[in-house]
């Protein structure tokens, strides 16, 4: 009887471990976000060694997709949820919750060669950027007076990418609205080796880009021409961003969670982990932590479950301001 | 005893039926395949003209401004194919001729498996030797060569079929009878002089047949060209800039978010179709190369 007792203990432990070990949290979407979750993942994992958290970067767009049908626990993304997405979920009754983790200065840049670009204005960058610009604007010369006659190579993001909507969105006016005739990858990785390998060539991306392959790449002042947001040329960092006089190119970045996700365990544990100890961590890769109180509010949002986008599921804003994130989020 | 046999019958019936269906199982996923393709091809072709596709010289369904000219993809993989070729060409004939002609029993022996490892080697492991080894190596010797180029990953591309052109021109030589070799010999011919002017041009057909499989092989290649050569149509002759390919082209839209039976999405049939259309022609090509020097020495 005493054996077969000891048996059942030792079948009923390897069951409940054999469980445990099987925990796994699906995240997907934004390769701008990457580095904070996989950072958050990280730490999450030393502490929770039963947990294991993948994290794909298919690009938000890419990312939503899975999330909508319910493939994914946990969507990154770096811009706010779009109507078709809203759409997808609804059809598969996914329910989410919006939680923002960080704000990016996304970063325009070229080759450390580059002698003749020290800042540009959002109309360069319009000139440069948008539709019509494709096969007609060429050279560097025709961006401004003064730029040498060399050939505009351009590196951007893909058009599954959360950067690609909000830059066009920001710079050009529309979602959506760009030349197609450029480099385009959902990888940043990609996009730092095609800058960083090419004297005339020029790229944006995610803050956290930049920091990482700074000795590769030189970092683009933006004139928004608008005095009230500081005069002149103003660079990503974290003191601009913070302030907003890095715009129109600062934004907040997101994860969204399922709600049918966080009643599992794990997934809620990681998700308060993540909002514990992003404030640090986003630092860490090289992008902007929010304040205290955001984090705060978001955990909040999270532990009462509030679903829904604050930014009714349109896609894109520009020029959300660390202080209007705080009053949406309340 | 007849029951015997009539079970045997029964089992022979069987076996041969089951062989039968088995080989039918390629031929009914080229059909499918084929079925497929056509049918998307058609759909796309119903919103774009055949003129715009082949004449039209920007290639941007994913943008704005939506262009959908198959040139600048076409140009891209016909840059890379050209630069493997010029590779694999020279390269592999000559190993062939060296091979056939010149090495002794032992060396061949060695060589020709340690070729043929170059074909076992993953092409996605090829790009990123291109990309990461190659292009760097080259950058130091061609100032404002871009980081993504068809010039690096069209050299690596060919590294790679050298054993494909090798291996069937060497088939080729070994097909020339062994007479015509000894007849040069008789005549007071060097060995450089057999290789060169009775069994290469004997062989000929045959070589040419492992030229144009090659070829098919290059273009129809994606990993390499997906990740070396840069991911932008373009419509250029210069192996120092980023270009994509058909295969690249496909890749990219069928790895990402284009939502399912939009005309975006249908540019990947249409894509497939053409490329689909090209091997084929050349297969062709080859097929008939292969048969013709068969007849010659039988």
């Amino acid at each position: 009887m005493k054996r077969i007792m000891c048996f059942m203990v030792i079948a009923v432990i390897a069951c409940v471990n054999q469980a445990y070990a099987a925990k796994l949290i699906k995240v997907d979407g934004s390769s701008t976000v990457f580095p904070i979750t996989e950072a958050v993942a990280e730490e999450f994992q030393k502490e929770n060694s039963g947990i294991k958290v993948m994290v794909g970067i298919s690009g938000t767009g890419g990312g939503f997709k899975r999330f909508g049908r319910g493939e994914t626990d946990i969507s990154d993304a770096s811009r706010p949820i779009k109507p078709k997405e809203v759409d997808l979920a609804r059809e598969n009754n996914i329910e989410y919750i919006e939680l923002p983790v960080a704000y990016d200065g996304l970063a325009v840049v070229v080759n450390p060669q580059n002698t003749w670009v020290s800042h540009l204005t959002v109309k360069e960058l319009k000139k440069m950027w948008e539709p019509d610009a494709q096969e007609t604007i060429t050279k560097w010369s025709q961006i401004r007076a003064g730029f040498p006659d060399k050939e505009l190579r351009l590196y951007g993001a893909g058009t599954d990418s959360g950067t690609f909507d909000y830059f066009t969105e920001a710079i050009c006016g529309k979602s959506g609205a760009s030349r197609g005739d450029f480099t385009a990858s959902e990888d940043d990785n990609v996009l730092v080796e095609g800058v960083s390998s090419e004297e005339n060539g020029l790229g944006y991306f995610g803050l956290a880009y930049y920091e990482q392959n700074k000795d590769k790449l030189k970092l683009v002042a933006i004139d928004d021409e608008n005095d009230a947001n500081g005069k002149g040329p103003v660079a990503p960092a974290i003191e601009t961003v913070m302030d907003s006089t890095y715009q129109p190119l600062a934004r907040p970045i997101f994860i969204y969670v399922s709600v049918q996700s966080a009643q599992k365990e794990e997934v809620a544990k990681f998700v308060e982990f993540y909002l514990n100890h992003a404030g640090q961590l986003v630092k860490e890769v090289g992008y902007i932590p929010l304040p205290d109180a955001a984090y705060q509010a978001a955990l909040e949002r999270f532990k009462k479950r509030v679903k829904g986008s604050v930014f009714g599921g349109k896609g894109a804003a520009i020029g959300v301001k660390i202080e209007d994130l705080l009053k949406r989020q309340k | 005893m007849f029951r015997k046999n009539k079970f045997q019958k029964l089992k022979e019936y069987l076996i041969e039926k089951l062989l039968f269906l088995f080989s039918l199982v390629s031929i009914f996923a080229t059909v499918g395949i084929i079925a497929v393709l056509s049918f998307e091809a058609f759909a796309f072709f119903k919103e774009v003209s055949l003129l715009k596709f082949f004449t039209d010289t920007q290639w941007t369904p994913l943008f704005v401004k939506k262009h959908f000219g198959i040139l600048p993809l076409l140009c891209g993989t016909l840059l890379t194919t050209l630069i493997a070729m010029l590779i694999a060409l020279p390269v592999g004939l000559i190993s062939a001729v060296y091979l056939s002609e010149y090495a002794s029993e032992k060396a061949r022996d060695i060589i020709k498996p340690v070729m043929e490892i170059l074909a076992a080697i993953p092409t996605v492991v090829y790009g990123y030797f291109a990309l990461l080894f190659v292009t760097p190596l080259l950058r130091k010797c061609i100032p404002g060569m871009s980081g993504f180029n068809s010039l690096s990953s069209g050299l690596v591309m060919g590294t790679m079929i050298i054993p494909l052109i090798s291996s069937l021109s060497e088939d080729a030589f070994h097909a020339v009878p062994m007479g015509l070799r000894e007849a040069g010999y008789a005549l007071g011919s060097n060995r450089m002089q057999v290789s060169l002017r009775i069994v290469l041009p004997a062989a000929f057909s045959g070589v040419c047949a492992a030229c144009v499989l090659a070829i098919s092989r290059a273009m129809g290649e994606t990993m390499i060209v997906a990740i070396a050569a840069g991911q932008q149509p373009r419509l250029t002759l210069n192996p120092l800039v980023p270009v994509e390919t058909i295969t690249a082209y496909i890749v990219q839209v069928s790895l990402g978010d284009t939502p399912h039976g939009s005309l975006e999405y249908s540019t990947i049939f249409a894509c497939g179709m053409f490329l689909f259309v090209m091997t084929y022609f050349l297969n062709i090509v080859s097929y008939k190369l292969r048969k013709h020097f068969q007849q010659v020495y039988e």
